[in-house]
């Protein structure tokens, strides 16, 4: 299992476009992949679930991917999270 | 057989066609227990299968159609439709409790509603909440085997019936097949009412039935003139109907003659005919239309169509826009009116008695600076590109007016100081209150300008909501009261030689037009539409015989039907 730690910067943290593209990329894998959150975690491929999670600025969060494909799960979601500039 | 309905008339031209019934159909469905669970959780596959293809759809036309932006709304919903945790959660209610798809698809669906919802820190997510309930709404009409309107897939000419026309049912419509509004409730100033003007389509608004009296494909008549629909008509109606909308083309083939000159009346005086606009995409209808400046654009759709607050970049792109392409001509920019009947999904409101006497406009600029400073910072940046007037709405007091230009100023400084570009501007304020247009003259010594805003104008001078059917009667804008109240803006603006104009509806009613240019009214602003049949109407006017005129309905006139039959008896 890959597991890596995000602190999330972005002022409206994870909502809206963010959240969308975050879904979209975890959705291109087989892996399972997850998103925890003060203790609760969610499926990352559900929007709803991910957007249920109120995640806000200052947030920190932890994503795992456990899979065929896990290492280039993570590394594919780190870079959508830089991109969109949740996290340096 | 054919039968004939009548309604208020909201939009000029006269359109034959089929109707088209934008209704939602029922969706009321009973619990019931299921054996063959396998056999319900195949029915639900198959409704979200069909859902998700129809979605697809939709999704293409309406990018083609209207364009990316109104397309990545079917975006979202087919994510929450190939969402894991939704279709999986109602897949799992119909295995473990053995109950039909429908009452299972209900019972998550509310669930994640009711969460989105009560985020209330979180507009974004509230907003969601709308999603979840459409795509609800598709998988169940699915699964009971009716029909949703999809508006988005219309391609036939047709003429829309509804009980009312939402911004985001008319984003779905494909203006080339639409050549009619028909809508139960509204009036003139209704959301559908506007769009069909900005279209130039007829409309008829507040028929209060029709949707119920017209059925999914028959013939209809509208007769955006006159308030007239016929349903099913002879092929005399028809042939009639034709003709008058011959007429009605030739008379605005002759209008569009008007579209370059100047506007003058019979004694060679100029007035301003100005347009009333929402967006930069109305800028088409506005050129088209030969108007001389934007006397009023509405800057709260910039906040309505959008799901956050729009930053300063995205409002001085819009502001920008439109100044740059009204190419030197000036622009009337009125910052944001929010609260009264419109609402953010994003920005929370306290529930009030009296919206319209409450929170709203510069009550709410003024105490959520930081909501108006960015809006000014982009109006600022965006002066630098052509002619701007500044407008604060809903001004009371002078205080208000003198705490808003102050703020204004602060930022304009702050700008220069960044070695940022500001141009010229002028800023002035809307007469909507009774309390400001009775201090007018002391008003006029600190303002560029006045604009008036008949619409509140009137519905506050008289204390009746203008929403209210039953005190509508009390809307009268040519009642001597309301006209003193013109007059004494018009005088005091030029007393101290600034300018007065009118934004409301009155500005292009062919009654009201005469007596405000008797009462000097500088700049009249209006739906775009309506430019060149004001521009021929004064034309035949004589300023100093409609000064007498406007003087009778001022001084001698007893009420607002005396001053309809006083303009109709001396202005042919």
């Amino acid at each position: 299992m890959e597991k890596r730690d995000f602190h999330i910067i972005a002022e409206t943290g994870i909502h809206a476009r963010p959240a969308t593209l975050l879904v979209q990329t975890a959705s291109k894998f087989n892996s399972d992949i997850n998103l925890e959150y003060k203790g609760k975690s969610v499926n990352l491929k559900s929007i709803m679930g991910v957007m249920s999670l109120g995640v806000g600025q200052g947030a920190d969060v932890t994503i795992s991917a456990e899979g065929s494909d896990e290492a280039d799960a993570i590394n594919a979601i780190e870079e959508t999270m830089k991109k969109e500039g949740l996290c340096d | 057989m054919t039968k004939t309905l009548k309604g208020i008339a909201a939009s000029d031209g006269v359109a034959i066609a089929k109707a088209y019934l934008l209704v939602q159909p029922d969706l009321s469905f009973s619990k019931s227990a299921v054996d063959d669970v396998n056999k319900e959780t195949d029915r639900l596959q198959n409704a979200i299968d069909k859902s998700n293809s129809e979605l697809q759809q939709i999704r293409d036309i309406a990018a083609k159609s209207l364009g990316e932006e109104e397309a990545q709304v079917f975006d979202a919903h087919m994510m929450i439709l190939a969402d894991p945790e939704f279709t999986g959660a109602v897949k799992q209610k119909i295995e473990e409790e053995k109950v039909n798809a429908e009452s299972a698809l209900d019972e998550v669906s509310t669930t994640f509603i009711k969460m989105f919802e009560a985020m209330t820190d979180n507009p974004y997510m509230q907003e969601r909440a709308a999603d979840v309930r459409d795509v609800t709404k598709r998988i169940m009409a699915h699964l009971l085997g009716v029909t949703l309107p999809n508006p988005a897939l219309i391609n036939e000419e047709v003429i829309i019936v509804a009980h009312d026309l939402t911004p985001s049912d008319t984003a779905q419509l494909n203006k080339k097949y639409v050549k009619a509004f028909v809508t139960d409730i509204g009036g003139r100033t209704a959301h559908s009412a506007i769009m069909a003007r900005s279209l130039e389509i007829p409309a008829i608004v507040g028929t209060d039935t029709v949707t119920k009296d017209i059925k999914e494909g028959q013939k209809v008549i509208v007769d955006g003139n006159t308030g007239d629909i016929v349903v099913d008509p002879t092929d005399a109606d028809v042939e009639k109907y034709q003709n008058l909308a011959k007429e009605y083309a030739a008379q605005k083939a002759e209008w569009a003659k008007l579209r370059n000159e100047a506007t003058m009346t019979a004694d060679g005086k100029h007035f301003e005919l100005a347009a009333n606009i929402g967006t930069p995409k109305d800028l088409t209808g506005v050129l088209d239309n030969g108007a001389e400046a934007v006397g009023l654009y509405r800057t709260e759709f910039l906040y309505m169509d959008s799901a956050e607050l729009p930053t300063e970049d995205d409002q001085f792109e819009a502001y920008k826009n439109v100044i740059e392409g009204m190419n030197g001509k000036p622009v009337v920019v009125r910052t944001m009116d929010i609260g009264g009947d419109k609402h953010l999904p994003y920005l929370p409101l306290p529930e009030e008695m009296n919206p319209f006497l409450g929170y709203r406009a510069i009550r709410i600029s003024l105490d959520r600076q930081d909501i108006f400073r960015t809006q000014l910072r982009a109006l600022l940046r965006a002066s630098a590109f052509g002619h701007l007037r500044i407008m604060f709405p809903m001004i009371a007091t002078l205080q208000e007016f003198r705490q808003a230009k102050s703020i204004l100023l602060e930022e304009e400084k702050k700008l220069v100081a960044d070695g940022v570009k500001v141009g010229k501007f002028e800023v002035g304020i809307m007469i909507e209150i009774p309390a400001a247009a009775v201090l007018a003259d002391q008003f006029a010594k600190e303002v560029d300008f006045f604009s008036i805003g008949t619409n509140d104008l009137i519905q506050y001078s008289m204390a009746a909501d203008r929403g209210n059917e039953h005190v509508s009667y009390l809307y009268q804008p040519y009642n001597p009261s309301i006209l003193r109240l013109v007059k004494h803006v018009i005088e005091s603006a030029h007393k101290e030689g600034k300018w007065a104009g009118m934004c409301g509806e009155a500005a292009g009613d062919p009654i009201m037009v005469p007596l405000l240019v008797g009462l000097g009214l500088d700049e009249f602003s209006m739906s775009a539409t309506s430019i060149l049949k004001v521009r021929s109407l004064m034309k035949r006017l004589d300023t100093k015989e409609m000064a007498k005129l406007a003087e009778k309905a001022v001084t001698e006139s007893l009420t607002n039907d005396d001053n309809i039959k006083l303009v109709k008896d001396n202005v042919k």
